[in-house]
């Protein structure tokens, strides 16, 4: 018995150990990026060096910012995110709900054709789409880079899921009082959705936020560039090369926002990446 | 009384016939345009010579299935497979294997183990462009902190791996499994919630050790789980390539360059049409037998 016992103690301990490791490992690069963009850039990185300066400094990330318009990259972001968060809410909403709610002709084929968004992902559709947005005229948009997204097969699943779960009672109820389609649709079938719009929303706005591809083949100045763009050619500007302590500001300044609200709501953000496995 | 009771089928519930139509129609046009038809265009340029930089060849040309022999006997093409092949095969299972294991341990009660999560989690949300930037520091020959673990281990191999064609791939791997590993422990750890206590509680009581307990009874148990954890990974390695963008632009000599990345260079690079659709029509071919497999196996999993 105490041989069984000492043995899952053993165990224990060295899990600890493992996940403290492997722990600490995963979050360095993090930890590094911070430490090192309020380290004074007169102190060169060293070998071993690695930890904070002498003095803590803001200077990197002014520094930063006046050699590439972050503000700029910042407002072409939360509009792109913005728009494309909108325009999805409501198209997934209309459309869930009426695969969810009504009886119609080629019901089942419609809903086949839009589930081909998720077969075949976007990225792959890259050269074809780019010469799409250039008939429509829309190139170095942030509309462009929005586009592509306003309507979510994903989205229009999930919803339709969650309102298949309505209970029938509370539906017939309304139809029968007469409700029209809007008000059945805001009064009954959203209120219980809402958990999973708000997942759905959570991922979409992180996805979008950190999206590199599309944005880099549909823009070309700054009055269309998003952040993830900024920061890759900001990386790549002469007069950076390896001055580490400008690229983790400049990392930092393009992660900051979504970090700090993933601190926030940690679980919320962990549910809706379980919910939206396919993006 | 009776008629309240009785409930209504969809076919009753009244309204407009076309109104269910006009519901779904944004979303059917973006599908329409940014799905469907583009893979029927991909289809139909893939038969065309069209460069865009070479003035005499800037008005398409019908070549029948020339872009596809051309590739063929690519040896750019050939290189791009391999590499892809090793990309996939080298990181799918990795990540999911290390998913698993954060799983396992973040899965237990212990003081902190928030942290841990959190450590193994928050690569996920960050942008892999941010992600690939910060670790171009770690992977810095000689002060980055990349080689002074490796030295602190024993390793005195060639340290610039970014430039080493032997070690670019594997560099640009490494930073996939890193940021992607988190993001799959989630789904494990959700079901290492979902399975049954008692399960794990008589298997204890019979003196089975944490270890059986792990590879005779969660992971079998997992195995939808790993399904699906397996297409989202997969797909990810054919559609992610933002950190090759910022580590190594696909070199040195194409030694780094995958399959998507190829595409871009092709299609914006060398400005050649024709042969990035005939790409467009490989990856949409790949990318629907993945997710028709998944589609298939799960169902015979049982929904």
């Amino acid at each position: 018995m105490t041989g069984s016992k000492l043995r899952k103690r053993l165990t224990d301990v060295f899990l600890n150990i493992l996940t403290a490791v492997l722990a600490l490992a995963w979050a360095s690069l993090i930890i590094w990026a911070v430490v090192v963009s309020f380290r004074p850039e007169s102190e060169p990185l060293g070998r071993g060096d690695v930890w904070f300066g002498h003095s803590v400094t803001f200077a990197n990330y002014l520094k930063a910012w006046s050699l590439a318009p972050f503000g700029i990259y910042y407002r072409n972001t939360i509009i792109i995110v913005g728009m494309i968060l909108i325009a999805q809410v409501i198209t997934i909403t209309l459309a869930g709900f009426a695969f969810a709610h009504y009886r119609f002709k080629g019901k089942k084929w419609l809903f086949f054709f839009i589930l081909l968004q998720l077969m075949i992902p976007a990225a792959a559709l890259l050269v074809p789409n780019f010469s799409t947005i250039r008939k429509l005229g829309l190139f170095d948009t942030t509309l462009a880079v929005a586009l592509p997204y306003f309507g979510s097969a994903f989205g229009t699943f999930l919803m339709r899921q969650a309102f298949l779960e309505v209970p029938r009672d509370l539906v017939d109820a309304g139809v029968m009082d007469g409700c029209s389609w809007w008000q059945l649709l805001w009064h009954v079938y959203l209120p219980p959705a809402m958990p999973t719009l708000v997942a759905f929303a959570l991922s979409s706005i992180s996805w979008h936020w950190n999206e590199f591809l599309w944005p880099l083949v549909v823009t070309l100045t700054e009055r269309s560039r998003p952040l993830t763009i900024g920061l890759v050619r900001f990386t790549q500007l002469g007069e950076i090369g390896a001055r580490w302590p400008l690229l983790a500001a400049a990392t930092i300044t393009v992660i900051a926002p979504l970090f700090l609200l993933f601190l926030v709501f940690q679980k919320q953000f962990i549910r809706s990446f379980l919910h939206s496995g396919l993006k | 009384m009776s008629l309240a009771s009785k409930s209504l089928t969809p076919a009753s519930r009244k309204g407009p016939s076309w109104l269910p139509y006009l519901l779904i129609s944004p979303t059917l046009v973006i599908v329409l345009v940014f799905t469907a038809w583009p893979t029927v265009q991909a289809i139909y340029t893939s038969f065309f010579r069209q460069y865009l930089n070479i003035a005499k060849f800037r008005t398409p040309t019908f070549v029948g299935l020339e872009n596809y022999k051309t590739l063929l006997t690519s040896p750019d093409f050939h290189e791009v497979l391999r590499n892809t092949a090793i990309y996939v095969v080298g990181t799918v299972p990795t990540s999911i294997v290390l998913a698993f294991l954060f799983a396992l341990l973040v899965n237990r009660t212990v003081k902190g183990i928030g942290l841990a999560r959190l450590a193994f989690f928050y690569p996920t949300i960050l942008p892999m462009v941010s992600a690939a930037t910060i670790w171009m520091f770690f992977f810095t020959p000689d002060y980055g902190l990349f080689n002074t673990a490796l030295r602190a281990l024993g390793y005195h191999g060639p340290q610039n791996w970014l430039g080493n064609p032997h070690l670019a791939l594997l560099a640009v791997m490494i930073v996939a499994v890193w940021k992607n590993a988190g993001y799959l422990m989630i789904f494990y750890l959700a079901g290492l919630q979902n399975l049954p206590t008692d399960v794990f509680e008589a298997a204890s009581i019979d003196g089975a050790s944490w270890w059986t307990q792990l590879w005779k009874i969660a992971f079998p148990l997992l195995r939808r789980t790993t399904l699906f954890v397996s297409t989202i990974a997969i797909i990810d390695a054919f559609q992610v390539v933002d950190h090759i963008f910022v580590l190594t632009q696909g070199g040195p000599s194409q030694s780094s360059s995958v399959l998507l990345y190829y595409l871009w260079q092709v299609r914006f690079e060398d400005q050649n049409v024709g042969l990035a659709s005939a790409l467009t029509v490989v990856l949409i071919v790949i990318m629907l037998s993945i997710t028709v497999t998944n589609f298939v196996l799960s169902e015979r999993e049982g929904a």
